[in-house]
């Protein structure tokens, strides 16, 4: 493994008076990171992407990508900002229809099913989205999962009846402990990893095949950062995760397998020790060692 | 923000001791330019002008409302005599006001949410969106007594005369229907507006979010988005209601300005709601000294009981409010 220049490290806004003590890498880049993930112990191949490529109005952001998305594993996309990762990710639930200038070449496959012949909303609950930001509703915790089990529009369903699967999908991402005296209070007073973790809670309840996360920890601290990440490692084997992160060191810890995405391209799609340890493209090995992005 | 090569960062100088939050901590004026502080000497003197013009209102009607106001004046009705005492009290008008506050704002507020939700959350055809737009702006600038002039018009067709006193074929076109609707009209571009203001301010990725859940366009708009723009929605609500309480214009020409209520015939709530009436705007523009009865006693004291109605709203927005920051908000 050859690194020119040390990995890239997330720079913290320093408090006020606060002395930086830890301010170089531990010489060896990425081998020093901890991968928090083990080997998969299986793969299925639930999502296909095939020959996939996305456009705004005449700017292709996507250009002819092709990646299997497996559930036992954790799929992260990364690249420098714009490079279509996040497009990619929207396309996989539909939520690219939602831009009016949007066009999809290609097919998408999940479960050997095109997903243009599914119907958004149920495709939807079975690949969720997890958003960058956290964005609870405004309502109390329990009616935050609440309104996903519910049917559409439907206001009153039994709160009895909900409870076990409420409980289970808080118990699911990790949140069930910290909140469980509290379900009645309003989601958006939890703290920001709270929160993320009730938006997974959320994305779980529907019970999905695939669950999408857009760069969960971007607005976090380290601590929730890392409760989150642990999460999505419990999380692959009950459903297939795909992550995008700008954070390299992120994707190192927690994917099995790691797209390089550059400009719209796939550059390289390999598992994430490869990809680090020994890249196979010049821009990849660039790219992860800090000479851009 | 955090793809950059390590580089350790310059050592700080030490931190300055912290200062006691006080009057040391506050930037002074006397730094500043001479027409800087003329500026802002003049934005003071304005700020406390109005408080005093305000305070000075709202002490002044207090203080000859309280000498002047009995309760028994609102529950008795106005009737004719000669002095203060013998004229009764204005309970019509005060029921009048309630009865166009509640008639008025049923009408605007589905009507302004409906708009204000197709306008943010849906907006197609663009082209339609746009004149729509334009023409509620256009409304909100459209003197009220304008639109009751046009009031008369539909309310006095025979088409409509089952909403108001009608006789041997001709409609009056003057009943607490007719005024109730226009006055929802003018009502109407503050609860679009406001509502609209809310729908706005709300992240597009919480929308994104309930899509993600399988959720459609119509089921986020009801359990998530209404209600979360239920402060501005109930902002817009108040602020419809004061101008409602407010209008005295269409009163006049759509509500007849009598002083009693002149029930038509009928059965219990319509014949009073298909006839005549008056509110406590118009009592008070025609108890006042150049309107026809002359008693600014009364006028005082119904003046009064307007503005309390009118303080009672803004302590209700300040309480939605209050409400709606402890659920909190999606940080930006």
């Amino acid at each position: 493994m050859e690194l020119v220049t040390p990995p890239p490290i997330r720079r913290l806004p320093l408090e006020d008076g606060a002395v930086a003590t830890e301010v170089s890498p531990a010489p060896g880049g990425f081998t020093a990171a901890r991968r928090s993930i083990s080997a998969p112990q299986f793969s299925i191949r639930r999502m296909e992407i095939d020959d996939v490529s996305v456009s705004y109005a005449n700017r292709e952001a996507v250009k002819s990508v092709s990646l299997p998305v497996r559930q036992g594993e954790v799929l992260s996309l990364i690249g420098p900002s714009g490079c279509g990762k996040t497009t990619l990710l929207r396309s996989l639930n539909r939520l690219t229809e939602l831009t009016r200038t949007a066009t999809l070449r290609g097919r998408i496959l999940l479960d050997d099913v095109d997903i243009r012949l599914i119907e958004p909303t149920s495709l939807r609950r079975r690949v969720t989205m997890v958003f960058q930001q956290p964005n609870p509703f405004p309502m109390s915790v329990f009616d935050n999962i609440a309104y996903v089990l519910r049917e559409q529009g439907s206001r009153r369903q039994r709160k009895k009846a909900l409870e076990p699967k409420v409980h289970s999908a808080l118990q699911r991402a990790g949140l069930f402990e910290e909140v469980k005296d509290n379900l009645d209070h309003p989601a958006l007073r939890l703290s920001g990893g709270q929160q993320q973790r009730l938006c997974i809670a959320r994305a779980l309840a529907a019970e999905p095949e695939v669950l999408l996360l857009d760069e969960p920890c971007s607005a976090l601290d380290p601590q929730s950062t890392q409760v989150i990440e642990d999460l999505i490692v419990k999380l692959r084997d009950d459903v297939a995760v795909v992550i995008v992160t700008h954070n390299l060191q992120q994707a190192y810890r927690i994917a099995d397998h790691v797209a390089f995405m550059y400009l719209g391209e796939l550059v390289e799609y390999s598992s994430a020790t490869a990809l680090f340890g020994s890249p196979r493209e010049q821009r990849t090995k660039e790219y992860v060692s800090g000479a851009f992005g | 923000m955090e793809s950059s090569v390590a580089t350790p960062p310059p050592a700080r100088p030490p931190a300055p001791a912290p200062q006691k939050p006080g009057k040391d901590a506050v930037e002074g004026s006397a730094t500043w330019q001479l027409s800087d502080r003329i500026g802002l000497a003049i934005c003071w003197a304005l700020g406390l002008l109005f408080c005093a013009i305000a305070v000075a209102i709202v002490v002044y009607l207090f203080l000859q409302g309280i000498k002047y106001l009995k309760p028994s004046m609102l529950v008795t009705p106005a009737s004719a005599g000669f002095s203060e005492s013998e004229s009764g009290g204005f309970s019509d008008a005060f029921v009048g006001t309630l009865i166009v506050a509640v008639m008025g704002i049923a009408i605007a507020l589905p009507a302004g949410v409906g708009v204000a939700v197709w306008l943010v959350e849906y907006g197609r055809p663009a082209g339609l969106a746009r004149i729509t737009e334009s023409t509620i702006e256009a409304i909100a600038g459209i003197p009220s007594i304008v639109l009751a002039l046009f009031g008369t018009v539909i309310f006095s067709s025979t088409a409509l005369g089952f909403l108001s006193r009608t006789s041997e074929g001709v409609v009056f076109g003057r009943s607490f229907f007719a005024a109730s609707a226009m006055l929802a009209i003018v009502a109407l571009p503050l609860v679009v507006a406001s509502t609209r203001e809310g729908l706005n301010a709300i992240p597009q990725h919480v929308r994104e979010a309930s899509y993600a859940v399988g959720k459609t366009k119509i089921a986020t708009t009801r359990r998530i988005l209404l209600p979360a723009a239920r402060p501005q929605v109930a902002t817009g609500a108040m602020l419809g209601l004061g101008r409602i309480i407010g209008d005295t214009a269409i009163i006049v020409v759509l509500l007849g300005a009598t002083q009693n209520f002149a029930p038509v015939g009928g059965a219990f709530p319509l014949n009073y709601l298909r006839g005549a009436g008056t509110t406590l705007t118009n009592f008070v523009y025609e108890a006042s000294p150049t309107g026809n009865l002359n008693q600014p006693q009364k006028a005082y004291a119904a003046a009064f009981v307007l503005l309390l109605m009118v303080l009672a709203l803004n302590a209700a927005v300040d309480v939605v409010h209050r409400r709606a920051r402890k659920v909190g908000t999606w940080s930006s």
